[in-house]
């Protein structure tokens, strides 16, 4: 293992969870960032407001991070913008298609016992894990 | 009243991303690497979102609306169908390819780095073509003299 960090992981990981949480018990809206985000881009979506609120706070998140000292994050991304392209697409289709992500199915779905979610986050982490096994350790070998 | 509370969930619902480290896609890839080195922070990450996420929901079911709108939208199905499992194989292929997700990739955005700039644009192309996609299947189904049987109407979104 490299930089394992189990306890910013579990605190962060709470925070997430406490943002779900909020989300819901203030507004009624489950914290997913792909229906948040995919019904901002349908024509027909009447509650836009929250929608861009949330995913305001997302974006401005590292930048109250930066007063505080902190980098902007600047991941740095081993794969070409050409791949970056190409997972970028899979990822909205994908998600959209699917109905949700790692925190509508992941996060929320495991927390309000879906087995929609979790049968999706099965298969989304398989899917992922193979693609990571076959870049990484097959053509990259 | 709603917005700004909706704000302040996605600021805490941020700085959960970038304190557990899940914005930063090697740490991503690092989990997902099963056969590499292995690092298991991401399982930490979502034992306690899903902890203090399952109690809050618990809270919110033994009451009767949430605090700034009329009713709890939970999402209402139980179904497993074809594109949920399509879906799903599609985004992990594309997660596992960068180690990005929507949550991160909108996060990140703040930095402005050129590869994130292209996800996210990518990410939401992938999105509209979706949605276009499903509206074309519906239209051509609607057309199909076979299809008499009704489809499914597009649900509440489980996230």
């Amino acid at each position: 293992m490299h930089d394992f960090t189990p306890l910013s992981g579990l605190a962060g990981g709470a925070l997430i969870g406490l943002a779900a949480a909020l989300l819901m018990l203030l507004t009624g809206r489950i914290a997913g960032v792909t229906g948040i985000v995919g019904g901002l881009l349908q024509p027909d979506t009447a509650d836009r407001g929250w929608r861009i609120a949330f995913i305001a706070g997302l974006i401005a998140a590292p930048l109250v991070a930066a007063l505080f000292g902190a980098p902007l994050p600047r991941p740095a991304m081993n794969a070409s913008l050409v791949v970056v392209a190409i997972a970028g697409v899979l990822v909205g289709f994908g998600t959209r298609m699917g109905n949700g992500c790692t925190s509508g199915h992941g996060v929320c779905g495991f927390a309000r016992l879906s087995g929609r979610s979790i049968v999706a986050t099965f298969i989304f982490m398989t899917a992922a894990i193979a693609t990571v096994a076959i870049v990484r350790h097959v053509i990259g070998g | 009243m709603p917005a700004l509370a909706s704000f302040v969930c996605g600021l805490v619902f941020g700085a959960g991303l970038l304190i557990s480290g899940m914005t930063d896609p090697q740490k991503v890839l690092g989990f997902l690497d099963l056969f590499g080195a292995w690092d298991a922070t991401l399982a930490f990450v979502m034992a306690g979102a899903v902890a203090v996420a399952a109690a809050g929901f618990a809270i919110a079911r033994r009451r009767a609306a949430p605090s700034f709108s009329a009713r709890f939208l939970w999402p209402d199905r139980n179904d497993i169908d074809t594109p949920l499992v399509g879906g799903a194989i599609l985004f992990g292929i594309g997660w596992g390819l960068v180690g990005i997700c929507p949550g991160p990739a909108l996060v990140n955005l703040a930095g402005l780095s050129l590869p994130i700039v292209v996800f996210v644009v990518a990410m939401l192309a992938g999105m509209i073509g979706q949605n276009l996609f499903d509206k074309n299947l519906w239209r051509w189904r609607a057309a199909a003299p076979r299809a008499i049987e009704s489809s499914p109407l597009p649900s509440r979104a489980d996230g």
